[in-house]
């Protein structure tokens, strides 16, 4: 996800970049989780390139970064697809027929949960409660959220995309 | 004249459309020379009506809704900004039934007010909590909560007096209060709408807390899933320091509380508190043993309040108004009021605040309006994913932390989610499991292992085989599971299962198709037909 909707693409990977935006956040208290943060808001994921200069930086062990980074859903390690989408799977929107809805994305954007479709266009991901209950089943797409769901809308969402590139 | 329109900025009523209606709006007032002063309040959480549109006018407020950006032109028409008839009209925002039968204390600005404006949250009763926190003695503060019988929001329902009392009277150099904004349980969002709608409120009682205890940092630890909260409490300490609601001199009396916002990264288990305290310390969301309680031994090592939004966000209101006043709502040991979250398969979901002791039925049919399918109740789940499923039959139960309770349910956050006479409680049984297994933070072995075994354990049930040894397994599994986890997380998923198979043993009946001793093709088209998680 990138925790914000307005976000620029992702840089491509660029030590010097990565150490930059590492050092930003390494004074803070328990600072991990903000570095990791910063990373995966700078290029989209964590590269395991990125793992022994964030141990150093914070004066970690490896096995350390790398045992936080995989603890995490929301840290992936490979590069994203262009854009992300992720579908609810929990109980409200199952109860609205949430597995219809991801059963259609997965089939219209190509590619399993967890995956990347092979155009590189798309990542899917189940995520467990988006805070739209009311207005299942919920989605949400490069970081916005999309509510009253169904095959027909997600259809809309995606082709929204597409004219956009 | 300018006329004053609200178009909520909430993230959910974003999710249907509330931008573009609210540039329709704009456009269209440009169009037709009309002046408008936009507002982006909160929700009112009457969520089947957003988005919904609010005009202020003499009478008070007047609502349109569900509005959709091509409904625009022709509200205009009718005159919508002088709150006349149309057919999305609703009258009067305050006479909604939904709305005018709640009890909105914690919710009370949330909707009404422009989130991120300090003027706005001191007109309508801000900040008068903390102004007396400040001028009486801490000890007189914690006494108020004590009395006002405030119970932690978050799940556990710890009374909230009592935590705070300990962090008072642990010695340390440094104590912090940990708001706990995680909200992972399904079918909730009680949080994340106060946070959107009225995060000055949450900011207020997390000062209280440092002032009444002695904290003077305070953490807000945010799930990643909330960009749109994230964005307004970024904003919203911002303003806080500005007008001296934070920092080192609070309202000019000298008095420290400084506010760190961080983002949690999707763990469902780092809403378990020492889990999350962990996670803000920067590492693997491990539970901590207990004791020591985060309390006496919390964050960095550090006496620490650990609460919840709401909880937090009850306090001003507690100080403001005197704990009688709060404790005067509500039934037995369930003082005050819960916002309650009615999600799922319902006409009219939304946020309700009650004081205890509304029954399901009442909500679920009376506010709620039954199934948004319009198929009968057969299922409630309270609680999030390691709350019980209440069967229909039960409806009358009291949504009160006892009456709960004693049907081995419970209110945790306060989410209810209602399902219609299509769901199958085997497969909602098996989800539990999953999503136990895959949230597990791995540290003992009922939960890791057992969560993985109850998964395999319901698909050779209903794959018929072994079918009897197989049932016999799973309740000894859970039972492992209850008595032998280390926390909730393994302790509480057998309440979902168990309850799903109590009261829906037809659903666990053998699949057509599948036959005992099937090979292992039958058994994977068996627990296909039951895979909720890709
Ligand atoms: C698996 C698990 C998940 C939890 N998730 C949350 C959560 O998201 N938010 C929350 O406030 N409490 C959550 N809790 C409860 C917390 O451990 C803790 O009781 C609460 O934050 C204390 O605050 P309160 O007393 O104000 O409720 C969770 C507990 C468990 C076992
Ligand atoms: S019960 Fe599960 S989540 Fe809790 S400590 Fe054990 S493994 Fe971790
Ligand atoms: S369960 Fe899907 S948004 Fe909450």
């Amino acid at each position: 996800m990138k925790t914000s909707e307005t976000a620029s693409a992702p840089a491509a990977w660029d030590p010097e970049r990565a150490r930059a935006v590492i050092r930003e956040h390494k004074e803070l208290p328990g600072a991990l989780l903000p570095v990791l943060h910063a990373v995966r808001d700078t290029f989209g994921y964590v590269a395991p390139e990125a793992v022994p200069l964030v141990a150093e930086e914070l004066n970690l062990s490896r096995a350390e970064v790398h045992g936080v980074l995989t603890f995490y859903h929301l840290f992936r390690q490979s590069k994203p697809g262009r854009h992300e989408v992720w579908i609810c799977r929990a109980e409200a929107c199952q109860a609205m027929n949430g597995d219809g809805v991801a059963e259609h994305a997965s089939q219209r954007l190509g590619t399993d949960f967890h995956g990347t479709s092979e155009d590189g266009r798309y990542s899917l991901e189940p995520v467990y409660c988006l805070g739209n209950c009311a207005l299942a089943p919920a989605a949400m797409i490069d970081g916005r959220l999309h509510g009253r769901l169904d095959a027909a809308r997600l259809d809309e969402l995606i082709a929204e995309l597409e004219e956009n590139g | 004249m300018t006329m004053k329109v609200f178009v909520p900025g909430d993230s959910a009523a974003r999710s249907v459309g509330a931008d573009a209606v609210a540039r329709a709006i704009r456009a269209e007032a440009a169009r037709r020379d009309a002046s408008v002063d936009l507002v982006r309040n909160g929700s009112r959480g009457l969520y089947w009506l957003e988005p919904l549109v609010e005009v202020a006018t003499e009478q008070g407020r007047v609502a349109y809704g569900p509005v959709s950006a091509s409904d625009v032109p022709s509200l205009f028409d009718a005159g919508f900004l002088r709150g006349e008839e149309h057919v999305l009209s609703h009258g009067l925002t305050d006479s909604i039934s939904y709305l005018a039968n709640q009890e909105r204390l914690t919710f009370a600005r949330v909707g009404v007010v422009d989130p991120l404006s300090i003027a706005d949250y001191r007109a309508y009763g801000g900040l008068r909590g903390l102004e007396r926190a400040l001028a009486i003695e801490p000890a007189s503060v914690i006494s108020e909560v004590t009395e006002s019988g405030l119970r932690g929001r978050g799940g556990a329902a710890f009374p909230a007096g009592i935590k705070w009392k300990t962090v008072h009277d642990t010695q340390a150099s440094q104590k912090y209060i940990a708001c706990n904004a995680d909200e992972g349980d399904s079918g909730t969002f009680a949080d994340r709408m106060l946070m959107e709608g009225d995060p000055f409120l949450l900011i207020e009682g997390m000062v209280i807390a440092g002032l009444a205890t002695g904290a003077t940092e305070g953490y807000i630890y945010l799930r990643a899933e909330y960009p749109d909260a994230y964005r307004v409490l970024t904003e919203a300490i911002r303003v806080a320091y500005e007008e001296r609601l934070l920092g080192d001199d609070i309202l000019g009396t000298g008095n420290r509380f400084h506010l760190h916002l961080r983002l949690a990264a999707g763990a469902y288990i780092c809403g378990e508190e020492t889990s999350m305290l962990e996670s803000l310390e920067g590492k693997r969301g491990e539970i901590r043993y207990k004791p020591p309680l985060p309390a006496i031994e919390g964050l960095f090592g550090k006496p620490t309040v650990v609460n919840n939004v709401l909880t937090l966000a009850a306090v001003p209101l507690i100080l403001d108004r005197g704990a009688a006043y709060y404790a005067g709502f509500g039934t037995g040991r369930s003082r005050g009021t819960q916002p309650l979250q009615l999600a799922g398969n319902v006409a009219r979901g939304g946020l309700f605040e009650k004081a205890f002791g509304l029954t399901l039925r009442e909500l679920i049919h009376d506010w709620g309006g039954g199934t948004a399918t319009g198929r009968s109740v057969r299922a409630v789940q309270v609680g999030g994913p390691l709350g019980a499923y209440v069967p229909h039959w039960q409806l009358d139960t009291p949504l009160d932390y006892e009456a709960l309770a004693e049907r081995d349910a419970m209110l945790g956050h306060g989410g209810v989610v209602v399902f219609d006479d299509s769901v199958d409680m085997a497969k909602m049984a098996r989800y539990a499991m999953e999503f136990c297994a895959i949230e597990s933070c791995g540290k003992c072995t009922p939960c890791r292992m057992g969560s993985v075994r109850g998964v395999e354990v319901i698909d050779r049930v209903v794959g018929d085989q072994d079918r009897d040894k197989n049932l016999v397994l799973l309740e000894d599994l859970c039972d492992t599971m209850i008595h032998g986890s280390l926390c909730a997380m393994g302790g509480l998923t057998p309440y979902p299962v168990l309850s799903a198979l109590r009261h829906f043993p037809e659903d666990f009946e053998p699949r057509e198709g599948a036959g005992g001793g099937a090979g292992g093709d039958e058994r994977r088209r068996a627990g296909g037909a039951l895979r909720v998680v890709s």
